[in-house]
C-alpha cells in the first residue's frame, strides 16, 4: 500500500485548475496555428489570429482564457493499492476545485437547475466537480482535468439508434449536431463521438474522448478512419471560426467506441469548444 | 467588402443604418452588460413603467458574466456568452431605443426583424476571447443588482473594443452569409 495524503490532492488539483484556466495546452495551441494557416475566409483567420493572441495574453499576464471557467470535470483511475490518508478522495478533488477557482479568481458557475441561484455560498465555490471515478491496478492516482464551458456543452447530444442506421447514420447525427449549433460552441471544435455501450455509456465516452491529445490518432483504425471521415463532412459545413464562415470548423473528431446491446446502437456528441482546457496529472 | 469603423457610444441610427453584416467595428465609450437574469428584470420594469438603470437610448449591451476581477484590476476575462438565451427580451430593449447587442452566436428571427425595424445592430465578439477582450476594458462599475454575482448589470468604459456585425438593419445575417460562401454541397 502506498499512502498518499489528502492535502497533497486538493494541492495538486488547485494547482492543475489554476493553471489549466489560463494555459491553453501544446495540442490546442499547434491546432489552432494549423488552422490559421489553412484558414480560407479572411474574417476567420482574424478570429483565428485574436485566439492565438488570446492564448498568449492569458498565459503571459496570467489572465484566464475564457470568462467561462466551466464546470470542473474529472476523469480519475485510482490505483488499488493507494490508501489515502486523512480523508475521502472525492472531497480532496472538491476541495482542490475550491480552492483553484477561489484562488485563480475563476468563475463560480454552478447554480441550481430551476431556481438558478448560484451555489457558491451554500455547496461551495463552484462545487459540486463532476467526478468520474475508475479503480485500477497500481499505486497512483491518474486526474485526467477538463474546465467545461457552457456552450459547447448546450449544443452536445445522444441518441440511441437502431443496429441498422450503422456508420451512416453516426455520420448524419453528428454531422446535423454540429450543423444545427453553427456558431454557438465558438467553433473552431474538436468532437467527441461516443459510440456503443449503453445509453449513459456512450455519453461518458464521448466526453472523454475529448481528453485524447488533439492530433493524435485512434487505436484502432476503423474508428481513425471514421473520424477522418467526419471531420470532412464537417469541415464541409462552411462554419468556420465563431461561425463566420471558413474551410476550418472541426480541429479534430475523436471517437471512443464500446461494445453494445445486440439490439441498439447508441451514440453521443460531446462538444469542445477552441478553449480547450484540458490536463492530466500523476500522483 | 467589410468596412472597417472606428465608433464611439451612444450609437445613433445614423450610423446603425449605415453598418452592414461583415463589417469590423472597433467601439468606444460606455457599454453595460446584462446575462439572462438582467434582462428579465429590465423588461418587467418596462412592462411596469419604472425607471431603468441606465439610459437605453443609443445603448450598447454585452451579454457577458466576466471572472472576478484580481486586485487591482477594472474586470476579469470577459468574452460575450451565448446570446440566444437574450432573444425574448432583446426586441423589447431595442423598441425603447437600445441600438447595440454584443454576444456570440445566432439570434432569432424575431431579434433580426427588430433590428430592422428599430435600427439596431447584433455585433459578435470572439468567444473565448476573454483575457484579450477583458483588456479593451478600461473601467467597471456594477451598477445594479450586485446580487446576481457576474450576472449583475455593470457599466463599463471600453477602448477600441473589436466586434464583427452579425445582424444588420436590412436583415442580412453574417453565419448565413460566411457559411454559404464556404459551404462545400
Ligand atoms: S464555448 Fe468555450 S470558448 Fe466559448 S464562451 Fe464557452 S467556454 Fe468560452
Amino acid at each position: 500500500m502506498r499512502e498518499i495524503a489528502y492535502e497533497d490532492i486538493v494541492k495538486h488539483v488547485r494547482d492543475i485548475i489554476m493553471y489549466s484556466a489560463t494555459h491553453l495546452p501544446e495540442d490546442a495551441l499547434n491546432a489552432l496555428k494549423e488552422a490559421y494557416e489553412n484558414e480560407k475566409s479572411p474574417v476567420s483567420k482574424e478570429v483565428l489570429k485574436q485566439l492565438l493572441e488570446n492564448a498568449e495574453i492569458a498565459s503571459s499576464e496570467s489572465r484566464p482564457l475564457c470568462q467561462d471557467t466551466g464546470l470542473a470535470v474529472f476523469f480519475v483511475k485510482l490505483g488499488a493499492d493507494v490508501k489515502i490518508v486523512g480523508g475521502l478522495l472525492k472531497d480532496a478533488i472538491n476541495e482542490g476545485t475550491e480552492q483553484g477557482y477561489k484562488d485563480g479568481y475563476l468563475r463560480a458557475s454552478t447554480c441550481t437547475p430551476f431556481s438558478r441561484e448560484n451555489l457558491k455560498d451554500t455547496v461551495g465555490y463552484n462545487l459540486p466537480a463532476i467526478i468520474h471515478l475508475d479503480i485500477v491496478e497500481g499505486d497512483k492516482i491518474e486526474i485526467e482535468y477538463a474546465a467545461k464551458g457552457g456552450g459547447s456543452e448546450n449544443v452536445s447530444r445522444a441518441r440511441v439508434f437502431p443496429p441498422a442506421a450503422g456508420k451512416e447514420g453516426v455520420i448524419e447525427f453528428v454531422k446535423e449536431c454540429i450543423s444545427d449549433a453553427g456558431p454557438n460552441p465558438c467553433p473552431p471544435i474538436t468532437v467527441g463521438v461516443g459510440i456503443g455501450g449503453t445509453f449513459e455509456k456512450a455519453a461518458i465516452s464521448s466526453k472523454h474522448a475529448l481528453f485524447r491529445d488533439i492530433g493524435s490518432k485512434n487505436d484502432d483504425p476503423e474508428m481513425a478512419e471514421l473520424e477522418e471521415v467526419i471531420k470532412t463532412e464537417i469541415n464541409k459545413l462552411g462554419i468556420g471560426s465563431m461561425g463566420m464562415g471558413g474551410t476550418e470548423t472541426a480541429l479534430a473528431v475523436h471517437i471512443e467506441a464500446n461494445p453494445c446491446h445486440i439490439a441498439s446502437l447508441p451514440v453521443s456528441v460531446n462538444v469542445q469548444c477552441h478553449s480547450s482546457r484540458h490536463t492530466h496529472i500523476t500522483i | 467588402m467589410s468596412e472597417v469603423y472606428h465608433l464611439t457610444t451612444p450609437l445613433t441610427e445614423d450610423v446603425t443604418r449605415k453598418l452592414k453584416a461583415g463589417d469590423i467595428v472597433y467601439l468606444s465609450g460606455t457599454i453595460y452588460t446584462a446575462r439572462d437574469a438582467a434582462h428579465k428584470r429590465l423588461v418587467d420594469l418596462i412592462e411596469a413603467g419604472k425607471e431603468l438603470p441606465f439610459d437605453l437610448k443609443g445603448s450598447v449591451i454585452y451579454f457577458v458574466g466576466p471572472t472576478p476581477p484580481k486586485p487591482g484590476e477594472p474586470i476579469g476575462s470577459a468574452g460575450p456568452t451565448t446570446s440566444y438565451r437574450m432573444d425574448s427580451y432583446s426586441p423589447t430593449l431595442l423598441k425603447h431605443g437600445s441600438k447595440g447587442m454584443i454576444g456570440k452566436g445566432k439570434r432569432n428571427q424575431a431579434v433580426k426583424d427588430a433590428c430592422k425595424e428599430y435600427g439596431g445592430i447584433y455585433f459578435g465578439a470572439t468567444g473565448g476571447a476573454g483575457a484579450l477582450l477583458g483588456k479593451q476594458i478600461k473601467s467597471a462599475e456594477v451598477i445594479a443588482y450586485p446580487e446576481l454575482g457576474p450576472e449583475a448589470i455593470r457599466k463599463l468604459e471600453v477602448e477600441e473594443f473589436p466586434v464583427t456585425v452579425i445582424n444588420d438593419t436590412y436583415g442580412n445575417d453574417l453565419y448565413q452569409m460566411g457559411r454559404e460562401q464556404y459551404e462545400v454541397k
